[in-house]
């Protein structure tokens, strides 16, 4: 892997490998508060999104479908980030993480895990690949019936 | 590669490259090696050169100016015309419509004959590997009209399934539309026998030679076909030009679809009667310099030989088409007896769109997706593919780059060791 190119491996990064790989939280869920589905017209990758929100806050979250990888570990990492988080604060590290891969890395921000992905800014066309479980997050959560796109 | 299929190739070899400047500019700090043809040639030298002597001596507009320079360039435009009628082996320069490309002649013919033509209940039959700018075109034509789409099937190798295909016309056919190239596939349709079958069923025949005419003859007198089109830009011409070449007693009798200048005989407010084909589809100011540069695109093609350019580019595809073959995890997409020089794979555990940016990153420009091709990818069970196309500047040099990355990208994703 030595002669890569640097920004190569910005993208594709240990951990995004192994969220292809292993994808966490890859199921349906019996009764979900909010469900939503993406769908990539570009190149094709679609997930659903599946939500159990109590109290105002995301007590869990999971998601199907199939897509590339940096689709499908961006979804992965997404369900770990949110779960726990009250609504509001989804909603805040959605804005900030759509920020961080088309503007700049928001001010006092910690993504955690999900700075793996910060890489994917330099590749504005895989841009979409990343955001796609985001925006269909979004769009469960304000109850958007449509299919989520990127586009 | 074996030393074997290295020496047969280079007996044939053609040795272009330094005509397209382009092909010399690295990408990411690599040679670029262009496998994107498929989706649009690079452009040579007398093309390029074409166009911009256009504008600098000759560019006035057409068919309106009674002065020296519209006189010129009006006689440039329908030299070009002359070129593809040529080219096409048309019997008339009249059977030329110039458009803007394959899917504005695909549009032409739909809303102009098809409008003019069909009814409820009426049938077009189609192929299940069209490119959707040979299947839209008609799902609004339907709409329009009440008329249905038929869809001949294929197997699992990409080739037309032409039993089913003779089954599927009927007295109600009135037009087959049929790719002469799959895009997708690389498949090359048996057109000579589809045009047959359906002449014999009573209906028109449509053909998109889109991916043909660059990789092989086009005869449309010997094919028989109705209508035929194709856009300059996969020819090694400009972006925004194309042709519809369309049997002259067809075209006399569409009523225009376009309305505007130069496509009438008379306009008053009360009516106006229209010019003859191909005018009569030509409407407002046509990209001009567009026909030029494609005519020096035809000349270029027509020099090096399309013989030459069809067997260079077989030989490209078969030792491709082993080498990827030799990999671990590879299925190919299209696997036709007769295919022209388009390698569509999909490889275990890498999907297409990651392929597409790591073999970017080695300055390997493959497609990557679903072609506009949704149908066939849904027919195949996948989400997309990638796809290498050949061209006539392509070399196994081209193809030694390809496969090195595509192992490296196995090796990035943990596939197989690093090489």
């Amino acid at each position: 892997m030595s002669d890569m190119q640097p920004d190569l491996r910005e993208l594709y990064q240990e951990v995004i490998f192994d969220h292809n790989r292993s994808p966490r939280n890859y199921h349906g869920m019996e009764r979900p508060s909010h469900v939503a589905r993406g769908h990539n017209p570009l190149c094709g990758d679609e997930l659903t999104v599946y939500l159990r929100v109590e109290d105002g806050v995301v007590a869990e979250a999971s998601f199907m479908g199939q897509g590339c990888a940096i689709s499908t570990a961006s979804a992965s990492l997404m369900t770990e980030a949110v779960r726990g988080k009250p609504v509001e604060e989804v909603e805040a590290l959605f804005r900030d993480f759509h920020a961080m891969l088309t503007e700049s890395q928001p001010e006092g921000r910690d993504f955690g895990k999900l700075q793996v992905l910060a890489g994917v800014k330099e590749f504005p066309v895989r841009v979409k690949c990343a955001t796609l479980a985001w925006h269909t997050l979004h769009n469960a959560l304000v109850g958007v019936s449509d299919t989520a796109k990127t586009e | 590669m074996s030393a074997n299929a290295s020496s047969t190739i280079a007996d044939t070899v053609l040795d272009l490259a330094h005509d397209f400047p382009i092909l010399a500019r690295p990408v990411h700090g690599k040679r670029l090696a262009y496998l994107d043809n498929g989706a649009t040639t690079q452009k040579p030298l007398p093309v390029i050169q074409a166009e911009s002597r256009f504008y600098e001596q000759s560019n006035a507009n057409i068919h309106r100016g009674v002065h020296w320079l519209s006189q010129h360039a009006t006689d440039l435009y329908e030299a070009g015309r002359a070129t593809v009628r040529d080219f096409l082996n048309a019997s008339r320069d009249d059977e030329i419509v110039f458009t803007r490309g394959t899917t504005e002649s695909i549009n032409l013919v739909a809303q102009s004959w098809g409008r003019a033509n069909l009814e409820a209940g009426d049938e077009i039959l189609i192929t299940a590997m069209e490119h959707h700018s040979n299947i839209v075109p008609w799902q609004l034509l339907c709409h329009q009209t009440g008329a249905q789409i038929k869809v001949a099937p294929i197997d699992d190798r990409g080739e037309l399934l032409m039993d089913e295909y003779e089954a599927l016309l009927s007295p109600r056919t009135r037009l087959v539309c049929v790719a002469h190239v799959s895009n997708a596939l690389g498949t090359i349709n048996p057109v000579d026998e589809i045009v047959r079958l359906a002449h014999r069923a009573g209906a028109l025949v449509l053909v998109d030679g889109a991916q043909a005419v660059a990789h092989q003859p086009v005869d449309v007198q010997a094919m028989a076909c109705d209508f035929y089109a194709f856009s300059a830009h996969k020819l090694y011409g400009p972006t925004g030009i194309g042709v519809l070449y369309g049997r002259r007693e067809l075209l006399q009798a569409m009523p225009p679809w376009q309305g505007g200048g130069d496509m009438i005989h008379t306009v008053s407010f009360e009516g106006s009667t229209y010019a003859d084909a191909p005018q009569r589809f030509e409407a407002g100011t046509p990209n001009i310099a567009g026909v030029i540069g494609m005519a020096a695109g035809i000349d270029y093609v027509r020099a090096v030989g399309l013989e030459r350019i069809a067997a260079h580019e077989q030989r490209l595809l078969d030792l491709a088409t082993d080498e990827i073959s030799a990999l671990p995890g590879v299925r190919l997409i299209g696997t036709a007896q007769n295919k022209a020089g388009i390698l569509s794979f999909v490889i275990d555990g890498i999907h297409p769109h990651d392929l597409g940016t790591i073999l970017d990153s080695e300055g390997v420009a493959i497609r990557a997706g679903h072609h506009c091709a949704m149908p066939i990818m849904t027919r195949y069970g996948i989400p997309g593919t990638a796809r290498a196309s050949f061209a006539l500047y392509n070399s196994t040099e081209d193809i030694t780059a390809l496969i090195g990355a595509v192992r490296k990208a196995q090796a990035l994703f943990g596939i197989t060791e690093a090489p």
